[in-house]
C-alpha cells in the first residue's frame, strides 16, 4: 500500500500533453486533428464511415426481397396500370363497339371475358374502365392527403382556434357513413367524373387530417424543431420545411392504403349509378350493368367485380410492405 | 476450475449477422469473476461489455448467436444448459439489473405485487408472509416507508426507488452473482452514490459476485476489485484496479482516462483521443483502436496483438506499452 | 477577472416558471423555477448545475425567451427582452442560441447537413445567393471539424461526436453572443466528450461567446466554466467562482452534490463516505421554508419556517441558515 501514498493523478496517467496541447487552439479548432497526416485521416474516415445511406430504392430492394406478396402486388398494379395507359394497343376491340347478334356470349376464344348484353367485348371494356377505376383510386386519393395533410399540420402545430374549428369539422365529417355523405354531395353536385373526384375527397380528408394531427404534436415537441424556433425559422416553415418531411412516410402509408377505399367508393357510386356515366365505363359500372345477368350470364359481373377486389387487395398488402419499411419501430430489430 | 471463481468466460465469440454481413459484438474475450468480488467491464459504446453481459444471461436475440466459447458459472458451462434450465439458474442463481428499470417493471401492477409475485416463483408462502418478506426487502434495499411504497406503481417511483426496488427483487434469492448494466447512468450524483454505497453493502452482507458494466471510469475506481477494458468487442487491458489505474498500459485506457475531465484536478485543455469510435463491420485486420492510436504503426494495422502479461494479473492487448510509446514521442520532440 | 472590468450581458430578475399539471387539481402546478435570479458577464462561462427536475434546462429557455415565463424579467444587453414583439425581437434572436443534449433529436432526420446549418442563415437572410450560404456552410464545417464532402450526408450517417459538432456550427452560424449548452456532452462518449468541450472552448475564444453551460456532470463543469450556479429544486442555493466553490462549498447541498461524484482514483475511495439520504423533493409540492431542508442534516426548525434569503459574500451568493466555514 506505501506506494500508493505517492500516487499522483497527473503523472500516473502520462498526462504529459495537456502542455503542448495548449498552444493555437484557434488554429486547433479549425482542424482537431491537425496533428494527423493525410494516411491517418483517412484511415479515420474509414472507420467513421458508419452505415451508408438507404435511398428510396434500396428501401424498395428491401421491400422486394422480404414480402415476396408486397412485391407481387406491385407487379400486379404495374400490368394493370400499363394496360390502362396502353389500352388502345392492348384491348382486342373497341369498348363500345355494339354487336347485337353477339350478346351475353359467355367466355370464348375470341372473348375471354365474353360480350354484355350489347354484344360489347368485356375484356375491352375492362381495359379501357381499369382508366377511370385508376384515376379515381388515385387522383382523389391524393387530393384528400393534401387537404388532410395541411389542415393536420395547421391544426397540430398551431392549435388553439384552429385546431378547434378543423377537429371539429372532421369529427363532422368522420360522423356520418362516407358513402351516404359522398352520395349526397353526388346528388347536389350532379354525377360526373370531377364530381366524383370532390365527393371522395370531401369524406377522406378527415382521417388524415387526424393522423398528421397527431403527428405533427408529437413532432412539435422534438428538439430540432426547437432548434429551428430558437433560430427565428418562421412557423411556416417548421410546418412545411421541417415536420411535413418527416410525416413522409406515415403519408406514403396512407396514400397506399387509401387507394382502395376510392376504388371501392367509386364502384359503390357507379353501381348506384351517380359516378361514371355511359359511354364511359368502369369496373364498379360494369358490375351494376352486369348484375341482372348474374345467374344467366355471370361472366359480365364477376370478372370485374374479381378486378375490383385484385386491385384493392393489391395496394393493401403494398400498403402493408411499404409499412413495414418505413416504419422504424418495426424495422429496428 | 476452482470453486473460488463464480463466473469464468473463456473465449466467448458473440456475432451478430445483419444484412452488410457479420460482426463480432464480443470478440475473444476471457474474463474471471471470483467469488465475492466486483468485476467491472468499461468501454464506450458499441465496445461489447453489455453484450458480454447478454451473452452471459444468454439473452441475446436474433440475429445475435453466440458462436463459440465456454460460460462456465460456478463450474458448469451455461452454453451447455437447456433453455428449461437457464430458465432456473437466470433470477435464480443469477440476476440482472438493468441502466432504466422503469422498462423492466410492468406499468399496470404494484411494486409490491410485482415483488411478491417474484418471491412467490421461489418460496411458497403465505399470503401474509409474502407481504411480510416484501417488506423486508423494502427495508433491506433502503427504500423508506416500505408498507406505503409496496402499493405505489412504477411511475409513481422517482428513478431511484425504482432501482431500489430492482435491485431488491434481484437479491431475492441471494444470487450468486449480479450482473448490473449501467445501473447508475440514468440517475443523478446524489443517487448514484446512494445505489453503489446499497450494492456494496450487499456484496458484503450476501457475498455476492457482481459483474458491473459501466462507462464510467469514476464508478469503476470506487466499486470494482477488477477492472477489464473493452474496445470494439475485444478485451484490451485488463488488472486490478488499483494496479490499472496507478500503471496504465495501454494507450486506449490511458488516453481514457486523460480526457476525463477531473474535478480535483484541473488542466487548460483536455487530452483527446481523434477520430470515432469505429464501425464494427469495417474494422481493421490488426488491432481495433489502431485507427484511433496516436502511436500506430504499419504492423498495428496488419497484425492482431494477444493479450499479454506485463505486471502480475496486468494484461494488456498492443504490442509495446504505454510508457514506451509515450517516452518515445517525448524524445523524438 | 476585477468586478469592475465585467459588463453584464444578461440579468434575470425574480423569474418564475409553472407548468400546470394536467389532469391534477386545480391551481396545482409544477414549479420549475422559482424566483431566480441571475447575472451574466460577457464572455464568461457560467455553468448551471443541479440534478434533474431542479429546472436547470427550464432557466436555459427562459433567459433566451424560448419559453415565456411565468413572472420576471430578462434584461439583455440594457434591452428587456420579455417586453418586446415577436417581430422586435427578432434581433436579439440571433445574438442568442441554443446547443442541445441530445445529438440525435436536435438534428432534422430529412434535411442533409448543408441544409441543416444553413437554416438559420436562412431565417435571418444571410447570405443572398446560395453560393454565399453554401461558402459559409463550408466555413463553418471547417470550423467545428466536419470534412467538406460530408456536405450532403444526412444525420444518422454521423456519428454521436460528429453530430453534436454539426449542431454546434448551426448555433455559431449566425455569430451569437450568448450561446445555452444545454447537457451538450452527457449523451456522448467518454473520448468524444474531450473532444467536443475542446471545440467549444476554442470556439468561445474565437468568437468571444458567453455560454450559459447547463449540465449534471461536476467534473465537466469544473474543467469548463468560470463560474457555477448551483440549483436545487428551482431555486439557486449557491453561485461563486468555480474554484471558491469547488473548494469551498457554502450551501451543504453544494458540499453533497461535490462529494458524490465518483473520482476516477480508486485511492481515493472513501469507505466511510456520508451520503446525502433520501430523494429530490416533488416539484409540485415543494417543502415550506428552505426547499432542500428534507434531506439536509443541518436543518433546523428556522429552515421549515423561513425561506433563506439571498446572501453575498465578495463575488459568492449563496442561500442558506446554516452556510458551511
Amino acid at each position: 500500500m506505501s506506494d500508493l501514498k505517492h500516487f499522483r493523478p497527473d503523472t500516473a496517467f502520462g498526462g504529459k500533453n495537456e502542455k503542448r496541447d495548449l498552444t493555437s487552439s484557434a488554429k486547433k479548432a479549425q482542424d482537431p486533428d491537425a496533428k494527423l497526416s493525410a494516411k491517418d485521416k483517412k484511415r479515420i474516415q474509414l472507420a467513421a464511415d458508419l452505415g451508408e445511406a438507404e435511398t428510396g430504392w434500396d428501401k424498395f430492394k428491401i421491400l422486394c426481397s422480404e414480402n415476396k406478396l408486397a412485391a407481387a402486388s406491385a407487379v400486379i398494379i404495374l400490368v394493370i396500370a400499363l394496360m390502362a395507359i396502353f389500352a388502345p394497343v392492348v384491348a382486342p376491340y373497341d369498348p363500345t363497339k355494339q354487336d347485337l347478334l353477339h350478346r351475353l356470349e359467355g367466355m370464348s376464344a375470341a372473348h375471354i371475358f365474353g360480350t354484355d348484353q350489347l354484344g360489347r367485348d368485356v375484356f375491352s371494356r375492362m381495359i379501357y374502365g381499369a382508366r377511370v377505376s385508376l384515376v379515381i383510386g388515385l387522383l382523389p386519393t391524393f387530393l384528400s392527403l393534401a387537404l388532410g395533410t395541411v389542415l393536420g399540420l395547421i391544426s397540430g402545430y398551431l392549435g388553439k382556434a384552429a385546431d378547434f374549428v378543423i377537429m371539429r369539422l372532421a369529427d363532422i365529417t368522420m360522423a356520418f357513413p362516407s358513402l351516404l355523405l359522398a352520395m349526397v354531395v353526388m346528388y347536389t353536385l350532379g354525377a360526373g367524373i370531377v364530381n366524383i373526384f370532390l365527393a371522395l375527397t370531401f369524406v377522406s380528408w378527415a382521417g388524415t387530417a387526424r393522423v398528421i394531427r397527431s403527428q405533427t404534436l408529437s413532432l412539435r415537441e422534438m428538439e430540432y424543431i426547437e432548434a429551428a424556433r430558437s433560430m427565428g425559422v418562421s412557423k411556416w416553415r417548421i410546418m412545411f420545411q421541417h415536420i411535413l418531411p418527416n410525416c413522409l412516410p406515415n403519408l406514403i402509408v396512407l396514400f397506399t392504403l387509401n387507394i382502395p377505399g376510392s376504388i371501392l367508393s367509386e364502384s359503390s357510386l357507379s353501381f348506384l349509378g351517380i359516378g361514371a356515366q355511359p359511354p364511359m365505363t368502369s369496373w364498379g359500372l360494369m358490375v351494376s350493368d352486369g348484375k341482372q345477368y348474374l345467374f344467366t350470364d355471370p361472366v359480365v359481373a364477376i370478372a370485374p367485380g374479381v378486378a375490383i377486389l385484385i386491385l384493392a387487395l393489391a395496394f393493401n398488402f403494398l400498403g402493408d410492405g411499404v409499412r413495414d419499411v418505413l416504419d422504424p419501430y418495426l424495422n429496428k430489430q | 476450475m476452482s470453486e473460488a471463481n463464480t463466473l469464468e468466460i473463456r473465449h466467448l465469440r458473440t456475432v451478430f449477422h445483419t444484412r452488410k454481413g457479420d460482426l463480432a459484438a464480443v470478440n475473444d474475450v476471457s474474463l474471471t469473476v471470483p467469488k465475492g468480488k466486483i468485476v467491472g467491464i468499461v468501454g464506450e459504446s458499441g465496445c461489447g461489455k453489455s453484450m458480454t453481459a447478454m451473452s452471459v444471461m444468454q439473452l441475446v436475440r436474433k440475429p445475435g448467436e453466440i458462436e463459440s466459447g465456454q460460460i462456465l458459472f460456478r463450474g458448469e458451462d451455461l452454453l451447455q444448459k437447456t433453455p428449461g434450465e437457464m430458465q432456473k439458474i437466470r433470477g435464480d442463481r443469477i440476476s440482472m439489473i438493468f441502466q432504466e428499470p422503469m422498462t423492466s417493471l410492468n406499468p399496470v401492477y404494484t411494486v409490491g405485487h410485482q415483488v411478491e409475485e417474484a418471491l412467490r416463483i421461489h418460496e411458497h408462502l403465505s399470503k401474509e408472509e409474502l407481504h411480510r418478506r416484501a417488506v423486508e426487502i423494502f427495508e433491506a434495499v433502503g427504500i423508506p416507508e416500505a408498507e406505503e411504497r409496496l402499493k405505489s406503481y412504477p411511475h409513481q417511483l422517482s428513478g431511484g426507488l425504482r432501482q431500489r426496488v430492482m435491485i431488491g427483487m434481484a437479491m431475492i434469492c441471494k444470487p450468486d452473482l449480479l450482473i448490473a448494466d449501467e445501473p447508475t447512468t440514468a440517475l443523478d450524483v446524489t443517487i448514484e452514490a446512494q445505489i453503489l454505497a446499497l450494492m456494496k453493502k450487499l456484496r458484503d452482507e450476501n457475498g455476492t459476485s457482481i459483474l458491473l458494466i459501466t462507462h464510467n471510469m469514476g464508478v469503476v475506481a470506487k466499486m470494482c476489485d477488477f477492472v477489464y477494458v473493452m474496445y470494439a468487442g475485444r478485451v484490451m487491458e485488463q488488472a486490478e484496479v488499483f494496479e490499472l489505474f496507478r500503471n496504465v498500459q495501454h494507450p486506449y485506457t490511458a488516453g481514457l482516462l486523460q480526457s476525463i475531465p477531473r474535478i480535483d484536478h484541473v488542466v487548460d485543455r483536455l487530452y483527446t483521443i481523434p477520430g470515432v469510435v469505429p464501425n464494427l463491420l469495417h474494422l481493421p485486420a490488426g488491432c481495433g483502436f489502431c485507427t484511433r492510436c496516436r502511436y500506430a504503426q504499419d504492423r498495428c494495422y496488419e497484425e492482431l496483438p494477444e493479450l499479454r502479461e506485463i505486471a502480475p494479473g496486468h494484461f494488456i492487448r498492443c504490442f509495446s506499452t504505454n510508457q514506451e510509446l509515450s517516452g518515445k514521442e517525448e524524445s523524438h520532440a | 477577472m476585477p468586478e469592475s472590468s465585467k459588463n453584464v450581458l444578461l440579468q434575470a430578475s425574480h423569474l418564475v416558471k409553472e407548468f400546470p399539471v394536467e389532469g391534477g387539481k386545480k391551481g396545482s402546478a409544477v414549479h420549475a423555477v422559482s424566483d431566480v435570479s441571475l447575472t451574466l458577464f460577457e464572455g464568461e462561462t457560467l455553468a448551471l448545475v443541479g440534478e434533474s427536475g431542479c429546472g436547470k434546462s427550464t432557466l436555459g429557455r427562459l433567459l433566451i425567451r424560448l419559453l415565456p415565463p411565468t413572472s420576471g424579467t430578462v434584461t439583455y444587453d440594457g434591452t428587456d427582452i420579455l417586453a418586446l414583439k415577436e417581430r422586435d425581437f427578432a434581433p436579439y434572436r440571433r445574438q442568442m442560441q441554443i446547443i442541445f443534449q441530445d445529438p440525435y433529436a436536435s438534428l432534422d432526420p430529412r434535411m442533409n447537413v448543408t441544409q441543416i446549418i444553413e437554416e438559420p442563415l436562412r431565417a435571418n437572410g444571410v447570405g443572398k445567393t446560395k453560393a454565399e450560404r453554401q461558402e459559409k456552410v463550408f466555413e463553418l464545417m471547417d470550423l467545428v471539424g466536419i470534412p467538406r464532402e460530408y456536405a450532403k450526408r444526412y444525420p444518422h450517417q454521423f456519428s454521436g461526436g460528429q453530430r453534436q459538432r454539426i449542431g454546434i456550427a448551426r448555433a455559431i452560424a449566425l455569430n451569437p453572443k450568448l450561446v445555452v449548452c444545454d447537457e451538450p456532452v452527457s449523451a456522448l462518449d467518454v473520448s468524444i466528450q474531450a473532444q467536443v468541450l475542446n471545440l467549444l472552448r476554442d470556439l468561445q475564444q474565437q468568437k468571444h461567446m458567453t455560454y450559459l453551460f447547463i449540465s449534471h456532470d461536476l467534473s465537466v463543469v469544473r474543467h469548463i466554466s468560470d463560474r457555477v450556479a448551483v440549483m436545487f429544486l428551482g431555486k439557486i442555493c449557491e453561485v461563486g467562482p468555480t474554484k471558491d466553490l469547488y473548494e469551498h462549498p457554502l450551501h451543504p447541498y453544494t458540499k453533497f452534490l461535490l462529494a458524490s461524484v465518483p473520482n476516477p482514483d480508486p485511492t481515493k475511495r472513501d469507505e466511510n463516505e456520508v451520503l446525502l439520504t433520501g430523494d429530490i423533493p416533488s416539484p409540485v409540492n415543494p417543502p415550506s421554508g428552505c426547499r432542500f431542508r428534507t434531506r439536509c442534516p443541518f436543518a433546523d426548525a428556522k429552515c421549515a419556517e423561513e425561506e433563506p434569503a439571498m446572501q453575498e459574500v465578495g463575488e459568492r451568493r449563496f442561500a442558506c441558515h446554516h452556510p458551511l466555514t
